[in-house]
């Protein structure tokens, strides 16, 4: 319904441009159109983050995380490649987490290793949830024959256990690269986020917007296009959220088992070295614990950040500061109208 | 009972699915499979094995048809021929020592996740506004959506190794003879503790907020406001009139959950050497014994398939108007 709203205010805004002859006078108008919307932006990005510690904490640590990635050959202290120290020296001045077992840099690694994971994870995120998308709309829309059929491919899927699947599949493959890991999650990992746009579209099919779209004689791609897609973002974006973290665990995973490229930096590669130097027994916890520490604060950060988006999607699941508002207000209006 | 009939189909069908998958596997790797396997028994095996263990795979003269029927011919009769790692034994030999420790981890794991979880949820959905509805539920998302291995590496090296106060390996302690006394499960159950803690923290974040939201549609109802409004306890408002309710939607995540149970199972017995099928599988595929991996591949399905159908008994059980 938002997303209907929202579109509608836009049509109106574009008919009342074109009414102006006047180029300059249109030209100030987008202008500050332009502004408005991004005042707009700032605000829902307030209002999401305003009293919402859950979000405030999860935003503040994928952030940096991002950004350690992002900046990594500025930040890194050493080539995360090349040995430049003696084995497992532990943390220092001059290595702030370390060294492996073959004398490379942790910090470095963790920061290098940072871009191919969450590369990983992010890419897989994008092709399940388009496939999601494409199968879970289409075959909540349509009904029907292809329905039933989509339905069962999803279920079947579904049922299958995803992790062994992969790992029996990479172990087939033999050691495979991370462009080859990408792809297998993303085609494997679609189903549960199929299922979820499914069934709101089921819910959404029969509303009147859509309906008056029919009768208007909107083709169909123009109604998934136009009237549905835009009211799953939300639930699209957290399920892109949650097949993130499932495929940052199944990279990690399948780099732990040593299936994935070892010779590649990643986190899953450095807690496969880190195993294979047996470095919790030897006492140089550090290299196991580093990137173990770096996937789960990257895992519990998506998902707070998740858990904030379902609370604006669903204003009934929020907590706290927000309800206690309208407690108040709630009390101070039965006040006025003299009820207490 | 159509809805019974109809679930067994759809689980049959899905087993042929894999079958075919399993078939097709060999298939898809670069080179020939069964030299690939030669190379890595490394002579232990004499030409008649050889030929049975390509016979299993449906290796056979003649059409793709021709070998698929053999090899579902193999698969139904559960002749999955030798094992490459522990040669002259059975491959469904191993997975038979293995598959009751995954089982036992896995849905140990799962059955107590959703108790707290569903208790959790119940709970802080009920108290919202106190101090337990506003932290857990953040708190467990945090925690429970680490990666697998990650969790239980952390329970490893602080509980195991730092404080050593469980065990790190082995299902039981191999010195206590394999019987059923009270020393032996109570090996068992130290042993276990650690894994199956593991994957209880993964697990539960699930049935918390899957609880929490059917709870916080269910405590709109006018019931029960009537039920508090007769003044009966908050506990006996809770479980009896909401929660009962809240249950049903909860209970279909069940299926998804229990795919996801046994996958975090084999990672959590890498870390542990628990002795499941995860730390077979790990072996396994170390000593390419592609025979191995494919059984272990094919019995892990029909395990998940077979506690699905379980889960859907359930179902029924709990809302009997979908059988009709």
């Amino acid at each position: 319904m938002y997303g209907l709203t929202l579109g509608f205010q836009n049509k109106v805004l574009i008919m009342n441009g074109s009414i102006t002859a006047d180029d300059k006078a249109s030209a100030k108008k987008q202008h500050s159109e332009f502004r408005k919307k991004c005042q707009s932006v700032i605000k829902k990005t307030k209002a999401f983050f305003d009293g919402n510690p859950p979000a405030i904490i999860g935003g503040f640590l994928i952030t940096v995380i991002l950004l350690g990635a992002l900046f990594a050959p500025v930040f890194a202290s050493h080539n995360p490649e090349k040995r430049v120290a003696r084995p497992h020296v532990a943390p220092n001045a001059e290595h702030i987490m370390g060294t492996t077992r073959s004398g490379r840099d942790v910090y470095s690694q963790v920061l290098y290793g940072a871009r191919k994971t969450l590369s990983v994870a992010f890419f897989a995120g994008i092709i399940a949830m388009s496939i999601a998308v494409a199968v879970g709309v289409t075959s909540g829309y349509l009904g029907g024959k292809v329905d039933e059929w989509m339905n069962f491919v999803t279920n079947v899927f579904l049922v299958f256990p995803q992790l062994p699947l992969l790992i029996v599949l990479a172990a087939f493959l033999g050691q495979v690269g991370s462009f080859v890991i990408t792809i297998l999650l993303g085609v494997t990992a679609w189903p549960w986020g199929a299922r979820v746009i499914r069934s709101q579209t089921l819910a959404l099919r029969n509303n009147e917007f859509i309906i008056a779209a029919e009768v208007m004689g909107e083709s169909k791609i123009r109604i998934i296009l136009v009237e549905i897609l835009p009211n799953l973002v939300s639930i699209v974006f957290g399920g892109f959220l949650g097949t993130v973290i499932y495929a940052m665990g199944a990279e990690a995973a399948l780099g732990f088992l040593g299936l994935g490229d070892a010779t590649e930096v990643s986190w899953g590669s450095m807690l496969y070295w880190a195993q294979v130097s047996s470095s919790l027994y030897t006492g140089a916890w550090w290299e196991m614990l580093v990137p173990a520490i770096a996937l789960a604060l990257t895992g519990g950060a998506l998902a707070l950040i998740n858990m904030a988006i379902d609370q604006v999607s669903n204003p009934k699941l929020k907590t706290g500061p927000h309800l206690k508002l309208w407690k108040k207000m709630n009390k101070e209006t039965q006040k006025r109208r003299g009820l207490v | 009972m159509s809805f019974i009939l109809r679930r067994l189909s759809f689980y049959f069908t899905a087993f042929l699915v894999a079958i075919s998958f399993n078939f097709a596997l060999p298939r898809m790797m670069p080179g020939d499979p069964i030299d690939a396997l030669f190379a890595a028994a490394q002579g232990k095996m004499d030409l008649a094995q050889m030929d049975a263990v390509r016979e299993m795979y449906g290796f056979v003269d003649g059409n793709v048809f021709e070998q698929y029927l053999s090899y579902m011919k193999s698969v139904f009769t559960l002749d999955l021929g030798p094992s490459v790692l522990m040669f002259p034994v059975d491959v469904i030999d191993v997975i038979g020592m293995a598959l009751p420790w995954t089982m036992f981890l896995a849905l140990g794991s799962l059955v107590v996740a959703l108790i707290i979880g569903v208790s959790i949820g119940t709970y802080a959905s009920y108290r919202r506004e106190g101090l337990f509805g506003q932290l857990a539920p953040p708190i467990l998302a945090f925690i429970s959506n680490f990666p697998y291995i990650v969790t239980a590496l952390l329970l490893f090296f602080f509980i195991g190794l730092q404080l050593e106060l469980l065990p790190l390996s082995y299902t039981y302690d191999p010195s206590i003879e394999k019987a059923f006394t009270l020393e032996f499960i109570g090996s068992v159950a130290k042993h276990a503790i650690l894994p199956m803690g593991s994957m209880i923290l993964v697990g539960i974040a699930t049935w918390v907020f899957n609880m929490r939201n059917a709870m916080i549609n269910v405590l709109g109802e006018d019931y029960v406001t009537m039920a508090e409004a007769k003044g009966l306890s908050s506990f006996r408002v809770m479980y009896r009139y909401a929660g009962r309710n809240a249950i049903l939607p909860v209970a279909t995540a069940i299926a998804m959950a229990i795919g996801f149970s046994f996958a975090g199972s084999l990672m959590t017995e890498v870390v542990f050497n628990y002795q499941g099928l995860g730390n077979i599988l790990l072996k396994g595929i170390i000593a390419r014994d592609y025979p191995l991996i494919q059984a272990i591949l094919l019995i892990l399905v029909s395990a998940v398939l077979t506690a699905n159908f379980v889960a859907d008994l359930l179902y029924v059980w709990l809302d009997p108007r979908i059988s009709k």
